[in-house]
């Protein structure tokens, strides 16, 4: 086909601007996929963070269980089905009971979540060893190290903790910081004590009870909801943190989104400028006879083959940067503290299929409606208008 | 064989906004070319010559008036169809030559062809006599910015003839030319003129274009004043 054949030999005559075009077309192309692979990488650390630590591979919830609701935990547990127990001493599953509370550090009161947890689980990345090799006497307590420092909390310090039982009867005893736990997961480290779980049973008298069952991530079979735990999949467990992600990311990351701009504006203006330049050319392919559609057709397609050469520049250049950045991670030195993410200080970007065909897509797309809207503009002016170089 | 009637005007009125008023470049323009005319426009600048080859071209359109190229109303035409008619019949050469500037000489020449679709062998042949004809064969794969304006102009002669058109507009085809090389190229257009009868007309006040004309019409602020057969161009005596 003529325009094929014309559209080559336009890209390749034009030479260095050719290359300037395309090498900034794979820049926009990699720095968006760079960008969002930074922003994935961020957002699986922190899924698989709160999967690894607090979640599992989904949870069995006592049906009055509310997270949202710290009253409702009071009463929110039960004994478990047998469904769930046998699950548990297969090491398959784990259960939590829960309680709200008050410390005293420093003659201050500090209200908390008290949470019984087995010592010698190791379905979650919660360091309960800790609460094991303690010795007698005071109640053994493992926190995560924001709570340390909210609480001003040293390890082996002692806290008078008060509680209430079934009954509704206040009580208090002693406890021990047995360990600090380094976590990025706020919801198990914020306000959060962990203590032995069947000291936890003793002192609420609620023997054999959990508040919720956390399962192991590799559990098949689901077993059936027995009208008092009810199951929640990840989907539901995870709602609040994508929910959260997905405004962070649009709220806090105006770096992102001025990335993309500019990206698309350095497009924009490649292409814009590039084919307003060539409005004299396009009036002599008039003059001479070259039909409207297929002046079109070339400049539109020589915006999308401008797309298909960026795609493999960046495919040269930008595969082993990306790469790079994948193996190496990036330090992201001060925003783990304010963002209030669960995230690591180095982020490790992840290139989903998706990202990558995505923006590919989108790059193409854009190139090409990005030329073809000024030809086509362009191509409606008369010959002598276009020759002129007039603008409309 | 009876000379037909190729391009006719009537009446025809080219205005220009120039600020609040309009500038009237061509005013009440009728007039007939027929086939194996060898015309020249000719006037002082300003006078409208380049305007009206831009009408009858089909690359402008009139204020008012009709304007027939080739038993076709231009001004009826779609935009497909004007753009096959400049295709098949017309040749144009321009005052600032439009040469596409990422194409060699050679591709640049070659274009009108790839337009007609006509095929490889016959092509190149065409293309090598029509930078034969204007003297650049060594100039084939420079590209537009390498050459002077003299070759500029040749390269634009070269292409509106490659394709031996019915029709040749050319807009001053000889403003950058040396004697040599105009006396060259106008031989070359009286053979095609004779040969194909092939019908150029030109807008020039070059006097060496001047002394080939068959007929010379001259404008005066868009008016035709004069209207001329010249009865034994002198300058086709002296090759
Ligand atoms: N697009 C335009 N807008 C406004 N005025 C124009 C335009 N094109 C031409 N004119 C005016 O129309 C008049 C005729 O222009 P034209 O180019 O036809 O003259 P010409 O006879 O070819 O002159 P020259 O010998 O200098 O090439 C000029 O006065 C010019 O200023
Ligand atoms: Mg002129």
């Amino acid at each position: 086909m003529l325009i094929i054949k014309l559209a080559v030999r336009n890209i390749l005559g034009a030479g260095l601007r050719t290359w300037l075009n395309v090498f900034i077309l794979s820049l926009a192309f990699l720095t968006i996929v760079g960008v969002q692979g930074l922003l994935q990488g961020f957002n699986q650390q922190a899924m698989d963070a709160m999967i690894d630590m607090e979640l599992g591979g989904g949870q069995f919830w006592h049906r009055r269980y509310d997270r949202y609701d710290p009253l409702s935990i009071e009463n929110a547990h039960e004994k478990m089905p047998e469904s769930l127990t046998r699950l548990i001493r297969k090491g398959e599953a784990t259960a939590i009971l829960m309680t709200s509370g008050a410390i005293f550090p420093e003659g201050r009161i500090q209200s908390v979540v008290l949470k019984g947890i087995d010592p010698a689980q190791t379905l979650l990345d919660i360091p309960s060893a800790i609460l094991q090799t303690h010795g007698e006497g005071d109640i053994p307590a493992l926190i995560g190290s924001r709570m340390a420092k909210e609480a001003r909390l040293e390890k082996g310090e002692v806290v008078t903790l008060r509680w209430r039982d079934i009954f509704g009867t206040f009580d208090a005893t002693e406890i021990v910081v047995a360990g600090i736990m380094s976590t990025s997961v706020q919801s198990v480290d914020s306000n959060q004590i962990w203590i032995p779980l069947d000291t936890l049973r003793e002192m609420i008298q609620a023997p054999g009870q959990a508040t919720l069952v956390v399962l192991s991530k590799n559990l098949r079979n689901i077993p059936p909801d027995d009208g008092v735990f009810v199951f929640r999949d990840l989907d539901f467990l995870l709602k609040d943190l994508t929910a959260f992600i997905k405004t962070k990311s649009a709220g806090s990351s105006i770096l992102y989104v001025l990335l993309l701009f500019m990206s698309l504006l350095a497009v924009f203006d490649t292409q814009i400028l590039s084919i307003f330049r060539r409005r004299k050319e396009m009036g002599t392919l008039m003059a001479l006879g070259m039909p409207r559609t297929a002046i079109i057709g070339l400049f539109t397609l020589e915006g999308a083959l401008h797309g298909v050469l960026a795609l493999a520049m960046a495919a040269v250049y930008g595969v082993p940067l990306l790469a790079l950045a994948a193996v190496k991670g990036i330090a992201l030195p001060s925003m783990t503290e304010s963002i209030g993410l669960a995230i690591a200080d180095t982020v490790y970007p992840a290139y989903g299929a998706g990202l990558v065909l995505g923006t590919t897509f989108l790059i193409l797309i854009t190139v090409t409606i990005v030329s073809f809207l000024p030809t086509r503009r362009i191509s409606r002016l008369k010959p002598t208008d276009a020759l002129r170089g007039k603008f409309t | 064989m009876e000379d037909q009637i190729l391009i006719a005007t009537e009446r025809l009125v080219k205005h220009y906004p120039m600020g609040k008023h309009l500038f009237t470049a061509l005013n009440d323009i009728t007039i007939t070319f027929k086939s194996r005319e060898f015309t020249g426009l000719v006037g002082p600048s300003g006078s409208g010559k380049t305007t009206l080859l831009n009408i009858i071209g089909a690359l402008d359109s009139p204020t008012r008036g009709l304007v027939r190229v080739m038993g076709q109303d231009t001004g009826t035409l779609s935009h497909k169809q004007a753009a096959r008619l400049r295709s098949i019949y017309l040749g144009f050469t321009f005052q600032t030559y439009n040469l596409l500037p990422v194409y060699t000489v050679y591709e640049n020449v070659e274009f009108p062809l790839l337009l007609l679709d006509m095929a490889p062998a016959q092509r190149k042949k065409a293309v090598l006599q029509a930078l034969e004809w204007v003297g650049l064969m060594d100039k084939q794969k420079s590209r537009p910015s390498q050459l002077s304006g003299g070759e500029s102009q040749r390269v634009s002669i070269a292409r509106a003839m490659v394709k031996a058109p019915k029709i040749v507009l050319a807009d001053e085809p000889t403003a950058n030319l040396d004697a040599a090389n105009s006396h060259n190229i106008l031989q070359m257009m009286i053979k095609l003129n004779e040969e194909l009868g092939t019908t150029f007309i030109f807008a020039s006040h070059d006097d060496k274009v001047i002394g080939y004309l068959k007929r010379k019409i001259t404008l005066t602020d868009g008016k035709v004043v004069e209207d001329a057969r010249m009865d034994l161009p002198e300058g086709r005596n002296t090759c």
